[in-house]
């Protein structure tokens, strides 16, 4: 019973046994809200504090969180620093690469906006939302270790409240399309380069 | 068939980065491969240049000084001891004797912090997975320090002109006597773990060699160039801050090989941790911040070359004023980047496996080389 009662069921008692009813979206959404791999690609400072809160004293596997080296095997992708307009289009390809469903935290003002510090500068990208979609935002430059897994919770909670036509790429590419459309330029500008 | 033809072989190319674990950020090398022999190695840099110099010469000296924290951010707050510097001697400011020796405290957390980073990362990048819990532990027992003292916990703008931000917590010195204390053992653990591990020891010993004179040439500074044996530190050749009072006798080996550079950070966090001890005991009283300093400085016409010892190595700060509230010219001279000037010449010849201790020793951070 103990696991039970933390499953996304309804368990009715019979005399000789039980009636156990769920849906598969609620069963799918609880695995994969309790297993976010993520891969483990750092761009700057942020990654320290990625790094960090995976570590000891944070220690992410309590969440089910393990760190994974290549987008093949991950669910999640942080966006750890400064996006330059030379990485823009491999962090692109990173993201396409990544099994669906797939989730996005863009992780500190950098990734965010370009940050409170790179607003000027002639190589930095202004946010990773222009280039591909984000499902959690965390400010901070950097965030503590605590903030970012207060966004990984928060990650959690959409994922178990998606339907399952919602989580594949096609229809959070629709979604994400007129602002993913609006920075498409950067992209084609940065291919031609 | 004779044998030359019949084990002829052919090159092919591999890319390594910029995603890539173990190239500590976004790093890219194109391998041209014989086999598992590397035959050429080309390096591609750039993909974390945020611009710092330029926007250095857009922004007033004080706004400019938070995000010098952002340049190294493993090592942030040399970058910060460094932009003050160069502003204090071109304005000849005289910094309070108490302010140099809290500058010099933070110095040494952060380069224990800086170092026990590179203990994990290194470890784990040759597949020990418990050196890298290990050493985010000191590294939480550092930032606890820095952030009671700092109220960050990485980028830490701590430095103002002609002085420090703030004085100590009163909580501060209970807690850095408990982990003066407890260092040396957990340090006793990292020997422990891998100073004699079989796997650990083949992989680095004899691997990357690099002799004193090849070092020199090509600008190597800090913990490498300590390993390859040439005695140089800045701490104690040109003392600056409280060094010159606390006596400083750096650590020096002998082969230059990744095991050697590997150890000479390992006992350099001992020194700090002696260094630390010394600074504490020996605190001045007295004020943190020198009088009248105004936060939007006018720094006078002139030109000044300032070097901290980073952990990364002798960072450098060329900065050439006109009068004005901003810099006209602000050179950087990194180490990292002095550093990874090598990798090309070092890999040439080795086997695939020995490229990641080879990378992984030389402690370079990318924003550090790209700017």
């Amino acid at each position: 019973m103990g696991v039970i009662a933390r499953l996304p069921v309804y368990w009715e008692k019979l005399p000789g046994g039980g009636l156990v009813t769920t849906s598969v979206e609620k069963v799918l959404n609880w695995s994969r809200a309790s297993s976010i791999w993520y891969m483990i690609f750092g761009l700057a400072c942020c990654a320290i504090e990625m790094m960090a809160a995976g570590a000891s004293r944070y220690d992410f596997d309590r969440y089910g969180m393990m760190f994974r080296a290549t987008p093949r095997q991950s669910d999640m992708m942080f966006i750890s620093g400064t996006i330059t307009l030379k990485m823009a289009p491999r962090i692109r390809r990173l993201w396409e690469q990544l099994a669906e469903p797939r989730y996005v935290v863009a992780m500190g003002s950098c990734a965010i906006s370009g940050g409170g510090f790179f607003y000027d500068a002639y190589s930095v990208l202004k946010g990773i939302d222009k280039i591909i979609p984000v499902d959690v935002y965390v400010p901070g430059c950097p965030p503590r270790p605590e903030a970012l897994m207060h966004g990984c919770l928060k990650l959690q909670e959409k994922i178990k409240r998606e339907g399952l036509v919602e989580a594949f790429g096609d229809f959070k590419e629709g979604q994400a399309e007129a602002e993913r459309l609006a920075g498409r330029w950067i992209l084609d500008r940065l291919a031609q380069r | 068939m004779t044998p030359e033809t019949a084990y002829r072989t052919e090159e092919f190319q591999v890319n390594v980065g910029p995603q890539h674990p173990s190239t500590h950020g976004v790093f890219r090398m194109v391998l041209t491969m014989d086999g598992e022999r590397v035959v050429d190695c080309e390096p591609h840099i750039g993909f974390l240049h945020r611009s710092m110099e330029k926007m250095a010469e857009n922004r007033l000296y004080i706004q400019f000084l938070p995000m010098a924290d952002r340049i190294d951010y493993l090592s942030s707050i040399f970058c910060t001891v460094a932009h003050c510097e160069a502003v204090e001697q071109l304005m000849e400011i005289d910094v309070p004797a108490r302010a140099k020796y809290l500058r010099t405290i933070m110095m040494e957390l952060c380069r224990i912090a800086s170092h026990s980073i590179f203990f994990g990362v290194f470890a784990l990048d040759l597949g020990a997975v418990t050196p890298f819990l290990y050493g985010f532990r000191e590294r939480e027992l550092t930032m606890d320090l820095l952030e009671m003292t700092t109220g960050q916990r990485m980028t830490f703008n701590y430095c103002r002109f002609g002085g420090v931000a703030d004085d100590l917590p009163d909580s501060f010195f209970p807690t850095v006597e408990k982990f003066v204390k407890v260092f040396p053992a957990r340090l006793d653990d990292y020997d422990r773990i891998l100073n004699e591990n079989e796997i650990f020891v083949a992989r680095t010993k004899n691997v990357g060699t690099v002799e004193a004179s090849r070092a020199i040439n090509y600008g190597w500074t800090g913990p490498n160039l300590r390993a390859s044996g040439v005695d140089f530190d800045l701490r104690r050749n040109r003392p600056y801050e409280a060094y010159g009072e606390l006596g400083y006798e750096p650590v020096v080996l002998q082969n230059g090989d990744c095991y050697d550079r590997y150890r000479a950070r390992i006992l350099e966090m001992r020194s700090s941790h002696e260094l630390i001890k010394k600074c504490v005991e020996g605190l001045p009283e007295g004020p943190v911040q020198a009088e009248k300093i105004s936060k939007f400085p006018k720094v006078p016409a002139g030109e000044v070359y300032v070097r901290v010892a980073s952990p990364r190595g002798d960072y450098g700060l060329y900065l050439l004023s006109e009068g004005a509230d901003k810099p006209y010219r602000y050179k950087l001279r990194t180490p990292s980047f002095n550093n990874l000037s090598m990798i090309r010449e070092m890999l040439l010849g080795v086997y695939l496996a020995d490229i990641v201790p080879i990378f992984g020793s030389l402690d370079v951070i990318l924003p550090d080389v790209d700017r």
